[in-house]
């Protein structure tokens, strides 16, 4: 897997449309357990992060990601705006340190994770991104070189989701509801499915 | 007139913020910078880290900037707000865990008697003690 300009640029395209198309379904999850805002917000972000798309492109790698992640920060307006930010700021950082990809991949990716635990104070099984973004980095970890990675990224980001649902929540605006946040998808978790399942189609359709 | 700690409030929605800015100055007077700041980036519900970034900028004082917020994204986005400051300026801004209105009044009438940032925040952060 290379990652052209052009690749990098139709990527980033393909995750923003899907995610300014799925603001109703991620507004009608967020009225669910948090405070409905997320689809909105999330559209926003990332309707700030089309319009800059050429100078994204533009910039290298490193670059590009932490120009993506500082948009989201600066338009999103709820929390999800800095933990997205700090996702792709952490993994932009880890490109402009020693990091390389394809072979550093999950290193890149797990950097932009950790950068979103340290922001949130959140680990896996709190019912937030964070129980889609720890299994993927796993698959990235486990299933590196393989020639099925982009499936079973897949696969993995879309089972991770649905884990959610049975989860309680203990951060985040849905931690007020305590037990009632039982029975519903996080929506924060159902953003990063859709982004991750965003990149691997447009990576699928590369190849 | 000695410095003192400058006051920002950031709330979810504008009207708070502001109302709760009025009480800061009814109550504690005009000698503490006091700014706010609500809204997302649209003017609906939410928080806004360029806004946060200019209300910090508004209040600056030498003694340094006590942040109080309402609920988890203003908390968050205060946070990212401070970090994206000059380094020289971050290690002088405090995100307090108080209730915002209570906190923002004895925070303000703590500063308003010259104290130092740390104790500005310890006081507005007995509101949440057990």
């Amino acid at each position: 897997m290379s990652l052209q300009p052009e690749t990098f640029k139709s990527l980033v395209k393909m995750a923003a449309e899907q995610v300014i198309a799925s603001a109703p379904e991620l507004t009608t999850l967020d009225q669910a357990i948090g405070d409905g805002d997320h689809g909105t917000n999330m559209k926003r972000g990332f309707e700030a992060v089309l319009g800059k798309l050429d100078a994204i492109s533009a910039q290298p790698l490193d670059e590009g990601l932490k120009m993506i992640g500082k948009t989201l920060v600066m338009t999103v307006g709820g929390a999800s705006g800095p933990l997205y930010g700090s996702f792709f700021l952490g993994a932009g950082e880890a490109l402009s340190q020693d990091k390389h990809l394809p072979d550093d991949l999950a290193d890149v990716f797990g950097s932009g994770v950790n950068a979103v635990s340290a922001r949130g104070r959140s680990q896996a099984g709190e019912k937030t991104m964070l129980d889609v973004l720890v299994p993927v980095l796993e698959t990235l970890r486990t299933a590196a070189g393989q020639p099925d990675l982009i499936a079973r990224v897949r696969a993995t980001a879309a089972e991770a989701v649905e884990r959610t649902a049975p989860m309680q929540a203990t951060k985040g605006r849905a931690s007020f509801l305590g037990p009632r946040s039982v029975g519903h998808v996080d929506p924060g978790a159902r953003s990063s499915c859709i982004l991750v399942q965003a990149v691997c189609a447009s990576l699928e359709g590369q190849q | 007139m000695t410095d003192t700690v400058g006051i920002v409030i950031v709330s979810h929605s504008k009207d708070i913020a502001k109302g709760t800015a009025d009480m800061v100055r009814q109550m504690v007077g005009s000698e503490v910078k006091v700014a706010f700041c609500g809204g997302n980036p649209d003017g609906g519900l939410g928080t806004s880290v360029s806004l946060i970034i200019d209300a910090i900028n508004d209040a600056w004082s030498a003694k340094g900037v006590a942040i109080l917020v309402d609920l988890g994204g203003a908390e968050t986005n205060s946070e990212m707000a401070v970090e994206m400051l000059e380094p020289a300026r971050r290690e002088l801004v405090v995100v307090c865990n108080a209730p915002i209105v209570e906190g923002a009044v004895m925070a303000a009438t703590e500063a308003a008697g010259g104290s130092s940032l740390a104790q500005v925040k310890a006081v507005a952060e007995e509101l949440s003690a057990d």
